[in-house]
């Protein structure tokens, strides 16, 4: 994984100079180069699918343990990690991300053991980011330092909000004093290297008190945050009871009133938004999610975990989108009968390759590059696939999109309508893909 | 009120007029609703009746020319039509006295629903007078001036009309119309004023405005209330001595109008006839003037109001005539007919009616294409004046483009589709005729004449080619209480009309005269007068318009951009609703594991969007006309 602000470079540097660019990463913006496709360094994710509490929003794959062997859990992790780095080929992991679930409830001899069989696997470069999620209450500060012990260095606080009524609603287990000592725990500990969440748009919320929070929390948080808006999703408690009428459904005009002000603030703050939903200010950008956006290989260990990358170690020549098995159980039996638990690959094919690289990378501030675009489709530019098109043209003109010589990128006010954007963008990648000459071989 | 008498074509910009005599109807104040016909009655043939002795065979020959009387009443609408008609019938005997026959001859639901009449009904009395045995034969009309045509033809088999006038609202629009056609064929007009026994009528005012406008001396109006039978017996005694019988000859060889027609699925077309010479019966050879055609009678018979057969039918006589035409415009109104090898000069008059109002229609939905193309020859069976094109829109598909008499004769077709062949339509904004005198050599070549009628605007031929550009005209009558007369005034101005007559008929009300371009008021004159007095169109179009708005509204898909959606009036705004852009329209989180089901959302999505059509800069899905369009006629 490399990182914005590192110039673009062909494959083959040497650590030393990555660890130098390293030191002097996010000084300056843009010309962020990407990893190659197929390369043999890739993030990983290790989704730890526990949680004490089912939260009222989430639908993420997550599971209330009854009797849960953490030993045999821990083992089937490393022995996944260990399958899946031989599998790819992954020579290099550039950013390990613990997610769930509630990692933060999984034992810090559990993250130790994964990071060491990565180390051992493929290399783990010492200033690789490790980001653990953390709910403030399963995280006293005691229990924090054994993670950073263990090879954690960067903490992600789902903190939601500073409104102990919204928390409430949320199913959360923490109050907001609960959220904000753990914050300041958690900047003692990694200072510089803590973010957390706030989310926005929930029923009833209004604009200003919720302006109100953000303020609150600028006074408290570290140098990252990432705002959500709540996406009701089916089969959530708030979402059956936002159907039934016991809570208001969420006002989207708020959302995106809240949404606005919110990178208004924060812009003011020094922060730069770098993605739809991620700020950052003294260059404390998370690496692990830049890999996604950039269309990075990433390989996913645990139940449900998604990875995407070139099974390189296996002879694979195509990137493959690779989904574990959902329940922990019956991954975990998978694990220990073939050494891991994929459950599904797709392979994907040069177009759809393009159309994420698209999707993702106009998530980000800088978009995509000139040259990030080069290294995943070297014939047709840019301008070749979106120069010419009358609907971007639109698009250009009413000032959400922009494509010049950087590369081609949302405005600040296109961003927030990207997805919009992209129902233009996408089908003219797909016809300008079919339109191009020569042909390669069908199906290529 | 607002009809069409007549029509003709004049210059589109200059407005020349070819007009003949043409007439559009308006009363506003009178009355706030908005009416189209006169007639509420039609002869139902399946209603009992109590003619036992008439169950054998009639000998028609025992009715002389000089005791037959043919006349119809004409009436504006609600004036009392339907009830004297009832009235007529039951002291005739020709239906029983002790049924409720108070508006039960509807026989088409939109008749009933309307209360007008679309297919004109005929209905032979027999009535003894000071010891004579008279044949009364009341020739209905279609109700509407959208038939002016085919009420001019009705007429032209009658000598005499009585003119029904409501004692308490006087003369209206239409009934001017109709006393012009009526005085234009020279009948008998015998005045009746009806419903005075309602308390606040003012027989003294009508006779007074008769006077005036019709010239007719106050004392020969017949002051009746239909609904209570009074004086009844004495409009039979003036229809005896005042209209003249038939002048016609028994002796000469056949001459028939054809007055009316109807289509009957066992038997073909029944044409409706008035004998003006000559005798017809059953195995005659008979000649259409207009087509050529021979047909061989199968029926002759008299309306009873229900088809009773007779021997014989003679001249001055008034009846119906079975003789194995398949289609019914080879029984058009206003056709001669005549005994094979025996031609006559035909009847004066004669024209195939002209459709002047054009619209759209399409099924809802295609697969209903064929269903609704059956309903609609069905249909035009039992209607020649309707003419069919094929049409195709990119918005609905495939359907027709249907030529109409007028507005209302294309709402009743339409009605008429959807409740008796149950076909769910859309009907597009309709559109009026133009003429184009070509200029261009190349054209003309390509149209073989000069000058073109366009009834699609898609075909509009370019006006570099074009010398002129004719539009249809239409004289227009408006009655008004007089405080509205510069309003409406103006009103006729912003239409383009010409202004041909003004005159107080009494002394707060005016009746003025125009000449209107007919596209100018085919959409939303009617309620642009009406709410000149009443404020009632106003309010009608501001709900219209406002509901228009807010289906729309629903229907759009947000966008990028603030889409304003606006009714207007000509230029005037009535309602106006907003879509709002996208403010916020892109997934908060969007990690590893989320890409997958991103991509794939962003896809159908984009799928969608191919689905929608682009108009200007908004993206509109296919079904949002017909959910709108469908809404507005279900209405």
């Amino acid at each position: 994984m490399a990182l914005p602000g590192a110039r673009a470079r062909a494959w083959g540097w040497t650590a030393a100079a990555r660890a130098a660019q390293r030191r002097r990463r996010m000084e300056g913006a843009g010309g962020s180069p990407s990893p190659e496709p197929g390369g043999p360094r890739a993030a990983l994710y290790v989704h730890w699918p526990y949680c004490e509490k089912r939260c009222s929003y989430c639908n993420f794959n997550k599971y209330i343990p009854q009797g849960l062997e953490e030993a045999a859990m821990q083992k089937c992790l490393v022995t996944e990690a260990q399958t899946l780095l031989r599998l790819s080929g992954v020579q290099r992991v550039e950013s390990v991300f613990f997610g769930g679930g509630t990692p933060s409830l999984a034992s810090p001899h559990t993250v130790a053991a994964v990071l060491d069989a990565v180390a051992q696997t493929a290399h783990l470069p010492a200033d690789s980011e490790v980001t653990l999620e953390a709910n403030p209450t399963s995280a006293p500060a005691s229990r924090l330092a054994e993670f950073g012990a263990a090879g954690v260095n960067r903490l992600s606080i789902g903190l939601q909000s500073l409104d102990d009524t919204e928390l409430r609603l949320l199913g959360r287990t923490h109050s907001a004093s609960d959220a904000l000592r753990t914050l300041a725990e958690a900047r003692c500990l990694f200072p510089g290297r803590v973010s957390v969440d706030l989310m926005l748009g929930l029923p009833a919320q209004q604009v200003g008190p919720w302006l109100g929070q953000l303020q609150e929390l600028l006074h408290h948080c570290d140098d990252h945050l990432s705002l959500y808006q709540l996406s009701l999703e089916r089969g959530t408690t708030l979402f059956a009871q936002v159907q039934q009428g016991a809570l208001p459904a969420p006002d989207p005009e708020l959302a995106a009133e809240m949404y606005e002000r919110g990178r208004a603030v924060l812009r003011e703050a020094g922060f730069r938004q770098y993605e739809v939903s991620n700020f950052a200010r003294n260059g404390a950008l998370s690496t692990h999610n830049w890999t996604y956006w950039q269309c990075g290989q990433y390989l996913g260990i645990g139940p449900g975990a998604h990875g995407r990358f070139m099974p390189q170690g296996a002879g694979g020549h195509t990137r493959e989108a690779r989904i574990q098995t959902l329940e922990p159980d019956n991954w975990m039996k998978e694990v220990m009968r073939f050494g891991h638990g994929t459950r599904k690959r797709v392979p994907l094919g040069r177009l759809e390759l393009l159309e994420e690289v698209l999707a993702l990378g106009l998530r980000t501030d800088v978009g995509i590059t000139h040259q990030h675009w080069e290294q995943f489709e070297p014939q047709l530019t840019l301008w070749d696939m979106f120069g010419a098109n009358k609907e971007v043209q639109e698009l250009l003109e009413r000032g959400l999109l922009q494509l010049d010589h950087r590369g081609l990128r949302c405005s600040w006010k296109g961003l927030a309508v990207l997805d919009s954007l992209l129902l233009t963008l996408l089908p003219q990648l797909q016809e300008a893909w079919q339109q191009r000459a020569p042909s390669p071989v069908p199906g290529g | 009120m607002l009809t069409f008498v007549g029509r003709g074509w004049g210059c589109a910009r200059a407005l020349a007029p070819r007009a003949t005599g043409a007439s559009i109807l308006v009363v506003p104040g009178s009355r706030p609703a908005l009416t189209f016909g006169a007639a509420r009655e039609s002869w139902a043939t399946d209603r009992l009746y109590s003619a036992a002795d008439l169950k054998e065979k009639l000998d028609m020959s025992r009715f002389p020319v000089e005791n037959i009387r043919n006349f119809s009443i004409i009436a504006h609408v609600d004036h009392g039509k339907s009830t004297l008609a009832d009235r007529l019938l039951e002291l005739t005997g020709t239906i029983d006295k002790t049924k409720n026959n108070k508006q039960v001859l509807d026989k088409l639901q939109v008749e009933r629903e309307r209360g007008i009449t679309v297919k004109a009904q005929t209905a032979s009395l027999f009535h003894n007078y000071e010891g004579k045995q008279y044949l009364l034969n009341l020739i209905d009309t279609p109700g509407h001036v959208d038939f002016s045509y085919e009420v001019s033809r009705s007429l032209s088999a009658c000598q005499g009309v009585l003119l029904v006038v409501d004692a308490n609202e006087g003369i209206q629009a239409q009934t001017v119309a109709n006393f012009f056609l009526a005085f234009e064929a020279q009948l008998s007009v015998i005045p009746v004023i009806n419903k005075i026994d309602l308390k606040n009528a003012d027989p003294e005012r009508v006779e007074n405005q008769i006077e005036k406008v019709f010239d007719i001396p106050s004392d020969e109006c017949i002051k009746i209330s239909a609904k209570l039978g009074t004086n009844v017996e004495s409009v039979l005694q003036a229809v005896i001595e005042r209209i003249p019988p038939p002048k016609v000859h028994r002796k000469n060889p056949l001459r028939a109008l054809v007055f009316d027609s109807t289509f009957d699925h066992y038997r073909g077309v029944v044409a409706n006839v008035a004998l003006f010479d000559g005798v017809v019966s059953k195995g005659d050879k008979i000649v259409s003037a207009h087509t050529q055609k021979t047909y061989e009678v199968n029926e002759v018979g008299v309306l009873n109001p229900n088809e009773q057969p007779t021997h014989k039918l003679y001249a001055g006589q008034v009846g119906y005539l079975i003789a194995g035409m398949k289609d019914v415009t080879e029984a058009q109104i206003g056709d001669t007919l005549h005994l094979h090898k025996q031609p006559v000069e035909p009847l004066p008059g004669f024209k195939s009616a002209k459709p002047m109002v054009f619209a759209g229609i399409y099924p809802v939905d295609q697969s209903e294409y064929n269903n609704l193309k059956s309903a609609i020859e069905k249909l035009t069976l039992n209607d020649s004046s309707v003419t069919i094109h094929r049409d195709s829109s990119l918005a609905l598909g495939a359907g027709w483009r249907l030529g109409f008499l007028g507005l209302l004769h294309m709402e009743v077709f339409n009605q008429r589709l959807e409740q008796e062949y149950n076909a769910s339509v859309i009907l597009t904004t309709p559109t009026v005729p133009y003429k184009a005198v070509l200029s261009s050599s190349k054209l003309i070549k390509e149209y073989r004449e000069k000058e073109i009628t366009i009834i699609n605007p898609a075909q509009f031929p370019d006006k570099s080619k074009v010398t002129e550009y004719l539009e249809p005209v239409v004289l227009g009558t408006i009655i008004t209480p007089d405080e509205y007369t510069g309003k409406i005034m103006m009103l006729c101005q912003a239409r383009r009309a010409v202004q041909k007559n003004m005159m107080f008929i009494d002394q707060n009300r005016v009746m003025l005269k125009y000449l209107f371009p007919l596209n100018e008021i085919v959409v939303d004159f009617y309620d642009s007068l009406k709410s000149l007095s009443s404020g009632y169109a106003r309010d009608k179009a501001h709900s219209i318009g406002k509901a228009m708005c807010e289906r729309l509204k629903d229907c759009l898909p947000r966008q990028l951009f603030e889409i304003a959606i606006q009714a207007s009036i000509g230029s005037k705004i009535i309602a106006r609703e907003t879509v709002k852009a996208y403010r916020k329209n892109v997934l908060a989180k969007c990690y590893g594991g989320d890409i997958t089901r991103k991509m794939k959302l962003l896809k159908k999505q984009a799928e969608g969007k191919k689905k929608l059509r682009k108009i200007g800069n908004i993206e509109v899905p296919k079904d949002t006309f017909i959910k709108v369009l469908k809404t507005q006629s279900s209405k």
